[in-house]
């Protein structure tokens, strides 16, 4: 099979930015929801070892974030050298469920109250990036990973239909291949939206979301799968097999889609990115969950405006993000490729 | 009665040193754009003996110079007795003129073609007195005729004047009579506290162009944007140059225009005013960093604090002038709608009917932490409908509650709310409490404040769910359909007086916001503060009025019908060296006296 350490590497980075932020609950220190309303724009906490006596710490701490005397801009602030606040480990704050079923109020790290650590500053309303980061990716990685799952799997489905039956079922199934592919997506995702009803709970909008990303865009990868079954089902073995007497499903399930399961992988690793970024579309324009749940497009929305625009950097985290998780993709995809060496797309 | 400063011309000087180049510019102008208007390139007129001009008491200034300003949308007419969005009457504005204009800095009223007036002891017939020796933009004289025509038009019900509610006192247009050429009568049915201020913004049309129109019936079509600029005049210190789709109109000095400086020089100042159109406010913002637009009103706060950090460099000034009338607000849809209604929203509409649900929503509400986030301190807190940017009006001792989770607890217990084990709020039947906001989506400040009132109501076990809608479907919810259970909006206030709020307390208002559909009796305070908006519409003395409104802003925060949150800043900037800009509470912020506004010699040398 595949030997390359490089493919390994880049999956084990990829699933464990997952895991993460599938465990958001654990490893983000505060809930995406709680506002502290004293400190909105506040810069990303500094980490010190070193006190304002010039004594080393072995442990880090940071200050209290007060704001400048004298200014009015949000997120001018100084840090409060009276008391610091250690860095901890395994501390308990705002309560959770895991798998919405035990209790639990663990989390990874933390400082005591009143001082907070907000690794990616906060936002408008004082909430920590850094922690709604990691839920946002809940919504924006894995309706990614799902809506590639509905693609490719009704892809592989229509896809297969077509190409090992062909005749009339390809002609219908490719000519709405055809108009699915013709249509402006981004347009017909508004649509859509718009004939949903308005207040929907954050999960619903999620799996809305997913089904939505997922149901327009199975026509690509469908017709990669047609063409590969095309050649496939006219190979000698598979021919010879027929010859004694196999049926229809057991040639496809064993010579024949086999054959695709390369380009499956290559089209998933290249789908889920591009249906990331299409949930970030929907939710940066204000069609994906609603406040107060994040998602990486929602976060990224408040750069719309100037002022945060020029302003506060780390509002751009969400984006960062977004980019590495691009490159990781994009980097397994062309390793597939390598590997696989299948039809080229 | 009113006195009136104006003088007769004949005193005045006529020397203008720095206006020869100024006409030769305009000359060239004129020449190369190939336009058969001539007046405008010969200036100003010189003032003419027998011209009752009003002379201004602003800092004299330079002549010539455009200001270029900006618009967020572009205006769809230039026809004053049917435009009714806020870019036409800006531009309008600044092309006709009223009898009596409030003072937008002062709010109070003042002479304009009304040189003076007489109200009868029973408050019901006011005798203007007209300037003498006027002329429209296009050079015509202006007379009572013109005056006669124009309220002729506007009262005419065919026409569909926005300004027809307003003409319309004790239910009964107002009437109008000519005494002679420069004296007009008007007659109201019953006395009216502001009926002054009626006369606002109801521009004199001149008779010999439209006339013609209103007889054939097309007189709501004339005067569009594609309309030829000789075609329209008014008594506006400008007059429309040139309107580029989707780029910019350009107004330019109408050369008779009765406004005169200390020095006795006709006003305005700018050859030209220019409003390029740009869409959103960030744009607007940017470009006044870059110094292409002059001035700009209608700033976020955060935009204020972002352009506020270069000042100095970039040469302009930014103004906070602290509330103005405009009041942001949360409502309940506690309209009657049994036909369509759902049980889902019978038992909520029991909870919003409810004095004490909505006594604890607003005593849950954080205003200052309102003011603090969304506006970063450039807001007030608000408990009743007026700003304390209303001078006039504001009543200081409606009570005014800092946020306390306690009291609302206990309100809502009284009311019979209690908590699960979850900690989620149920009525006494077990329903969970839980409800959605509509909010503009246009607009972020609403949307904000919408996630801060979430939070908030989270506190007391409430689920709260918002909904980002675009404007139009929003009011669609609001006033058609009734499909909505909360929502935040703003009002803004056109003018301090009490008066045009009518429409949003009487029980029969347009704007009666809460409950526009009514198949049940109204409740006492209700009908108590209907009662008191007739009452102080007919009384005369203020002290009087001002009690009975009083009583209107006691019942309004007592009852809640709109919670009401902040009321933002007038913010808005300006090029340092514009002389004799004094911005204003009242719309239009900025421009309200354009023919005063001049460039101080520095800049204007540099740039234009």
């Amino acid at each position: 099979m595949i030997r390359d350490h490089k493919l390994w590497l880049i999956l084990a980075v990829l699933a464990s930015a997952h895991l993460i932020v599938l465990w958001a609950h654990f490893f983000a220190p505060y809930d995406f929801a709680s506002q502290e309303r004293a400190i909105p724009f506040a810069p990303p906490s500094r980490l010190h070892f070193v006190d304002p006596e010039g004594h080393f710490h072995m442990r880090p701490f940071v200050y209290l974030w007060e704001p400048r005397p004298g200014t009015e801009t949000l997120g001018a602030y100084v840090e409060d050298h009276s008391q610091a606040f250690p860095l901890r480990f395994f501390v308990r704050g705002a309560r959770y469920k895991i798998a919405g079923i035990f209790d639990s109020s663990w989390h990874l790290f933390g400082v005591e109250e009143p001082a907070r650590i907000y690794l990616a500053g906060s936002d408008d309303y004082g909430r920590d990036q850094f922690s709604r980061l990691l839920y946002g990716g809940q919504i924006s990685l894995f309706s990614g990973l799902m809506a590639a799952g509905v693609s490719l799997a009704l892809g592989l489905v229509l896809g297969a239909l077509a190409g090992f039956y062909g005749g009339l079922v390809d002609d219908v199934v490719m000519r709405c291949a055809e108009l699915f592919l013709a249509l402006p997506w981004l347009y017909l995702l508004f649509a859509v939206r718009a004939f949903l009803p308005l207040h929907i709970p954050p999960t619903q909008a999620f799996l809305m979301l997913v089904l939505v990303i997922g149901m327009v865009g199975w026509a690509r990868p469908a017709r990669l799968i047609r063409g590969v079954l095309l050649s496939a089902k006219e190979r000698n073995y598979v021919l010879a097999a027929r010859g004694f007497g196999a049926s229809d499903f057991y040639l496809l399930r064993r010579h024949v889609l086999p054959e695709a399961y390369g380009l499956l992988l290559t089209q998933a690793a290249l789908l889920a990115p591009q249906y990331i970024l299409a949930e970030v579309t929907l939710s940066f324009l204000g069609l994906g969950v609603g406040e107060p749940v994040p998602s990486w497009g929602n976060m990224l929305a408040s750069l719309q405006k100037y002022y945060v625009l020029t302003s506060y950097w780390w509002m751009f985290v969400p984006g960062l993000a977004l980019v590495s998780v691009f490159l990781l993709y994009y980097q397994l995809c062309k390793v597939l490729q390598e590997q696989v060496k299948l039809v080229r797309f | 009665m009113y006195a009136s400063e104006s003088r007769k011309a004949s005193e005045t000087k006529s020397d203008r040193p720095n206006f020869k180049t100024a006409i030769a510019i305009a000359m060239f102008a004129i020449i190369a754009a190939g336009l058969p208007r001539v007046s405008a390139a010969q200036g100003p007129q010189p003032l003419h003996a027998g011209e009752e001009v009003l002379v201004t008491s602003g800092e004299p200034g330079r002549f010539g110079g455009k200001l270029v300003a900006s618009l967020r949308s572009e205006p769809k007419t230039l026809n004053p007795i049917t435009a009714t969005d806020i870019s036409s009457l800006q531009v309008i504005g600044l092309m006709a003129a009223d009898l009596i204009h409030i003072n937008r800095y002062t709010q109070r009223t003042e002479s304009a073609l009304a040189k003076s007036w007489k109200v009868s002891r029973d408050g019901k017939s006011y005798t203007l007195q007209l300037r003498r020796g006027l002329r429209f933009s296009d050079g015509s004289p202006f007379n009572a005729d013109d005056v006669l025509f124009s309220f002729q038009v506007f009262l005419d019900p065919k026409v569909h004047s926005a300004q027809l509610d307003l003409l319309t006192v004790g239910g009964k247009p107002i009437t109008v009579r000519k005494i002679d050429d420069y004296q007009v009568r008007f007659d109201l049915a019953e006395a009216d506290a502001a009926a002054e201020r009626l006369f606002d913004s109801v521009a004199v049309v001149p008779r010999h162009l439209l006339q013609g129109s209103y007889q054939n019936g097309k007189i709501a079509e004339t005067w569009g944007l594609a309309t030829s600029p000789q075609q329209i005049a008014g008594l506006g210190p400008f007059r429309i140059q040139e309107y580029v789709p989707g780029q910019r109109i350009t107004l330019e000095r109408n050369p008779y225009y009765w406004k005169a400086d200390r020095q006795y020089r006709r006003l305005p100042y700018f050859d030209e005013i220019t409003f390029l159109f740009v869409p959103s406010e960030d744009a607007e913002v940017i470009r006044f960093q870059a110094g292409d637009v002059d001035v700009i009103s209608r700033l976020s706060a955060e935009n204020f604090s972002a352009l506020n950090n270069y000042q100095r460099a970039r040469g302009y000034n930014l103004f906070d002038l602290g509330p103005g009338l405009q009041y942001e607000f949360l409502f309940f849809n506690l309209n009657d709608i049994p036909s369509k209604q759902t049980e889902e929203m019978a038992h909520k509409q029991e909870w919003f009917r409810q004095v004490n649900f909505r006594q604890a929503i607003s005593a849950a509400i954080d205003r200052e932490g309102i003011v603090r986030l969304v506006y970063q301190g450039r807001a007030a807190p608000l408990w009743d409908q007026v700003t304390p940017g209303n001078k006039l009006w504001f009543n200081s001792a409606v009570p005014r509650p800092p946020r306390s989770l306690e009291k609302a607890r206990e309100l809502l217990r009284r009311a019979g709310f209690s908590w699960k084990s979850d900690g989620a709020l149920a009525d006494s039947r077990g329903h969970t409490v839980e409800f959605t906001i509509v909010a503009g989506a246009g607009n972020a400040q609403r949307a904000k404040i919408a996630t801060i009132i979430q939070d908030d109501l989270s506190q007391l076990g409430m689920r709260v769910q918002i909904v980002p809608l675009e404007f139009g479907a929003l009011m669609n919810r609001a006033f058609e359909t009734y499909d909505y259970e909360a929502c935040v909006l703003g009002l803004l206030g056109s003018d301090a007086d009490p008066n045009p709020e009518r429409n949003v307390w009487l029980l029969d208002g347009g704007m009666h916001l809460w409950k526009l559909h009514r198949t049940t009796p109204p409740t006492p305070w209700e009908a108590e503060i209907d009662r008191l908006m007739r009452q102080q519409l007919t009384t005369l003395n203020y002290e009087a009025r001002k009690r009975l409104y009083d009583r209107v802003q006691q019942l309004v925060a007592e009852n809640l019908p709109l919670i009401c949150l902040v009321s933002p800043h007038v913010l808005v900037g300006a090029k340092t060296s514009l002389g004799n800009f004094r911005p204003a509470k009242l719309n239009d912020y900025t421009l309200w006296n354009a023919e005063e506004l001049f460039f101080r010699q520095e800049e204007s040398g540099k740039t234009r």
